[in-house]
């Protein structure tokens, strides 16, 4: 019963999702709904079941395309190729190799250009708008510099497996490789950093190469796909013939999962007793949050999520342990490095999410599901791999264990992860902070509580920050947390922000920055201000390059070599130069007020918020140690101070006899390090379970009640 | 580990940059590589030798396939395959050690193709252990340039 009922919610949640709730958007034709519901996959028994062809097929008309049949340019074939495909928004900038391009898209009724200021920002915004859509993201730029200043935008949508087109202007063929003006290899250059790319060669193959490309970079794995354009092909004539099929012999990404693997995996959950469920972005891009869900409640398996994980799980749900790894929680990082099982769906084991390889959770085996085969089994060893799509692997793994009638077999895990979670907390408010300085935590926690789950989406720069934002920004739903996670690109957030909110225009997008990276792409306000974007753009200013500086100051003695930045630019004053609003607090008591005049301004919005150049991103798993040596956790059984500092950064806390505890023996004192046995709640090698006989835990808490009291006495009267 | 890669690939410009590319930018390095079109003009064959470990090879063999441009990846390695490369040998040969050459070469059924004044030019096809011995014999007379295409292969056992 349950599962008919989650099935059906998935189906319906599918098509919602691919046509969200935004559906005044000019494009949205009725017409174009209806094509999509023919495509969309019928009978219960294979909702969860996608094909390549379907997640590829044109969001637009194709060839019902109105213009199907005209005689046309080369130019004017590129915009109803985009018109064919459904896009709406294109973000760009023109220049010599473009010009016809940008002539044709003079006409269209479609397509919405918005213009950026940096080819750059153009690709981010495309990035944003695709991450916070699920739709692919369409750029076009001018040959040479304009080429090549997309760069860092498409790498850094490589690394996070963004769909993404880029058109680019080229030279005409007969000077190709002259050297002549404004000429460079973009397909070259960029080569290592697209899913594919294309140097159009002839018109013939101007609308297949389209149809490609956009499949291409839509399924499977997602991806930027590049499209280089000499200006020659671009005035000459052609019939517009749109293809609805792509022919791609080459390109077959496996959506199904193998039945035999799933039935392995299926075998091997119902044996774990501590298992995890290790989530990335796949989980996003597959959209498959119902099916994940149904499989953590079924089996009551604790998730732990990655950067790019962030959202794909409901961070209300009791069985969300939240961000995993450098700075994840130290109980997110305890439950990996026990658990004997690791289903990652959608994840890459990013070294900064593992830590020290050889001690990145020793006990467990691991069932990796990807779409990408070269994931698996590329940083770690998976006993049981899939390959498939997420949505359709977990359907048929949660289907199988319906039909099994498996029963969760983990309670004391889930006792003994929720024992930590209480434990090793993000932020207690008995931590010590000077009276006069506004804390990054509580900032962070404050937005959080003032914004609509359903209804915001938070995005990120890099930095301490973005860190920050992960651990205290609580996200509901799927593309509602945006940063950039594997290229680690400062100067992103910003203008994927501003592609978000033009993509989500019911939403309200908050950009959350650092000084350093909100100056790498400030030009992009002209863009927001142009186009009435109200993006709100929160600076968590501390005048220091702040993930850079904590390094020094904790890994190179603090020798701060180039990391402090001057007390300029005045953020405020940019903003009367851009003609947005905004302002900057300095006292703690703004905090409430402030944020909601940036939240409930209508235009675009920056609140400059400075924070000290001495507040520290933890826990930290510092970089080259195993994911179970956590730096700086609160450990509120030793009176809420953090613990494990490290030591050439003393922030010492107050001694306490209860130091000792190490948090991996279930709450035992540290009497045998080297004593493995079966720990408190857990079962011996008979069967017989070990019961907390002599109450130590019952005595830690008193103890640790002792212990806190004056503390927080003393620092009540401290706190503001 | 020695692998013998065979892959089936678009025949389009910038295909056998994509693919060397690759293999170079996840830190192997290619010690042989020939290429050249199949009995379909719109494909190409490429044969590549690269030294790595298992691991290594199979997160490159995975990779590759990833290429859009990349059809069919044969590790010829383990399997009972036909290898073959041609190499032209430019040998000193003073004329009254010619005769000497030419018969080392007609044991190894290779070919003169051409006789200067004080060299001659051999050419030979093989595989790795045959052209090794030529070239160690050649050694003795002092080899002036060598030049090879490159090694090319085909599984013996083909199901059709």
């Amino acid at each position: 019963m349950g599962l008919f009922f989650f099935m059906d919610v998935s189906g319906q949640l599918a098509r919602d999702f691919l046509w969200p709730e935004c559906m005044g958007l000019k494009s949205r034709g009725e017409k174009s709904l209806i094509t999509m519901n023919e495509n969309a996959p019928s009978g219960s028994a294979n909702r969860g079941q996608r094909t390549a062809a379907q997640v590829g097929a044109p969001q637009g008309l194709g060839s019902h395309s109105p213009k199907q049949g005209e005689i046309m340019t080369g130019a004017q074939a590129v915009i109803a190729s985009l018109e064919a495909e459904g896009v709406d928004y294109v973000f760009g900038y023109p220049g010599g190799q473009a010009l016809k391009i940008y002539d044709a898209l003079y006409d269209s009724k479609q397509i919405t250009h918005i213009l950026a200021r940096h080819e750059q920002g153009a690709v981010h915004e495309a990035d944003g708008y695709a991450r916070a859509t699920g739709r692919p993201g369409v750029v076009i730029v001018t040959s040479g510099p304009g080429a090549t200043n997309t760069v860092t935008g498409i790498a850094t949508a490589y690394m996070d497996s963004v769909p993404l087109i880029v058109v680019t202007g080229q030279v005409p063929r007969a000077v190709i490789g002259t050297d002549s003006f404004q000429e460079s290899d973009i397909v070259g250059i960029t080569m290592p950093v697209v899913k594919h790319s294309y140097l159009l060669q002839s018109v013939d193959e101007l609308t297949t190469v389209f149809r490609e490309a956009f499949h291409i970079a839509t399924t499977g794995r997602p991806g930027p796909v590049l499209i280089d354009i000499p200006s020659d092909l671009a005035s000459e004539k052609l019939v517009f013939d749109y293809p609805d099929e792509v022919s791609l012999p080459s390109y077959k990404p496996t959506y199904k999962g193998n039945m035999k693997q799933i039935r392995q995996a299926v075998a091997r959950i119902e044996e774990a007793h501590q298992p995890v469920l290790y989530v990335g972005g796949g989980i996003i891009i597959s959209d498959a949050t119902d099916e994940l869900t149904a499989l953590a409640e079924l089996m009551e398996i604790p998730v732990v999520t990655t950067l790019m994980g962030k959202g794909a799980f409901p961070a209300s749900h009791p069985l969300n342990l939240g961000p995993v790894g450098m700075h994840g929680s130290k109980y997110a990082n305890l439950a990996m490095t026990e658990s004997d099982l690791i289903i990652a769906c959608g994840a890459r084991f990013s070294d900064r999410v593992t830590g020290k390889l050889s001690q990145f959770a020793p006990h467990a085996d691991v069932i990796h599901i990807d779409i990408d085969p070269a994931e698996i089994g590329k940083i770690r060893e998976a006993q049981i791999p899939i390959v498939g799509d997420l949505k359709g692997v977990l359907a048929g793994i949660v289907s199988a264990l319906v039909k099994r009638n498996s029963q969760p077999n983990d309670a004391p895990w889930i006792e003994r992860v929720n024992v930590w979670r209480k434990r090793y907390p993000f932020y207690h408010s008995d931590i010590k902070e000077k009276p006069d300085e506004i804390v990054p935590e509580l900032v962070l926690e404050t937005l959080s509580d003032k914004l609509d789950p359903q209804k915001s989406i938070v995005v990120t720069e890099v930095g301490q920050h973005q860190m920050w934002a992960t651990q205290f920004i609580e996200r509901e739903r799927p593309r509602s947390f945006l940063s950039s996670g594997g290229l680690g690109t400062m100067g992103f957030g910003f203008p994927a922000a501003i592609g978000a909110a033009i993509g989500r225009p019911d939403c309200t997008v908050v950009c959350i920055a650092g000084d350093g990276s909100f100056q790498m792409n400030t030009q992009e306000m002209a863009t927001a201000a142009i186009n009435g974007v109200p993006v709100k753009v929160l600076i968590m200013d501390n005048r220091c390059l702040d993930m850079v500086h904590q390094w020094q100051k904790l890994f190179y003695k603090g020798r701060y070599s180039e990391t402090l930045l001057d007390p300029i630019p005045d953020f405020v004053k940019l903003t009367a130069a851009y003609d947005w609003e905004g302002e900057r607090i300095e006292n703690p008591a703004d905090l409430d007020a402030a944020l909601d005049r940036m939240l409930n301004s209508d235009v675009p919005y920056l609140l400059d918020v400075a924070i000290s150049r001495d507040q520290n991103v933890y826990p930290m798993v510092a970089p080259g140690s195993g994911l179970n040596e956590v730096m700086g956790a609160i450990d509120v059984a030793v009176g809420a101070v953090r613990t494990d500092m490290p030591d050439s950064f003393a922030a010492s806390p107050a001694p306490s006899p209860c130091a000792q505890i190490d948090a991996q023996f279930g709450g035992r004192w540290e009497s045998d390090p080297f004593d493995t046995g079966a720990r408190i709640g857990q079962r011996n090698a008979d069967g017989s379970l070990v019961t907390d006989e002599e109450g130590v835990l019952k005595k830690q808490a008193h103890r640790s009640k002792q212990t806190a009291q004056p503390d927080s006495e003393s620092k009540e009267g401290g706190r503001s | 580990m020695r692998h013998i890669l065979s892959v089936l690939v678009d025949n389009k410009p910038g295909v056998l940059s994509r693919v060397t590319g690759l293999i170079s930018r996840r830190g192997f390095n290619i010690e042989s590589l020939s290429v050249g079109p199949t009995e379909d003009v719109t494909l190409s064959h490429l044969t590549a030798v690269v030294n790595a470990d298992d691991v290594a090879y199979e997160q490159i063999t995975k990779q590759l396939h990833k290429l859009i441009s990349v059809y069919k990846i044969t590790d010829l390695t383990d399997v009972d395959a036909i290898e073959r490369e041609l190499v032209l040998y430019k040998v000193n040969a003073v004329p009254e050690r010619r005769n000497e050459i030419i018969e080392i070469a007609n044991i190894f059924r290779a070919k003169i193709v051409d006789v200067g004044r004080t060299s001659l030019t051999i050419e030979a096809t093989g595989d790795e252990s045959k052209l090794k011995g030529l070239e160690d014999l050649f050694r003795a007379y002092g080899i002036k340039e060598i030049v090879r295409t490159g090694k090319i292969a085909l599984s013996r056992n083909s199901k059709d």
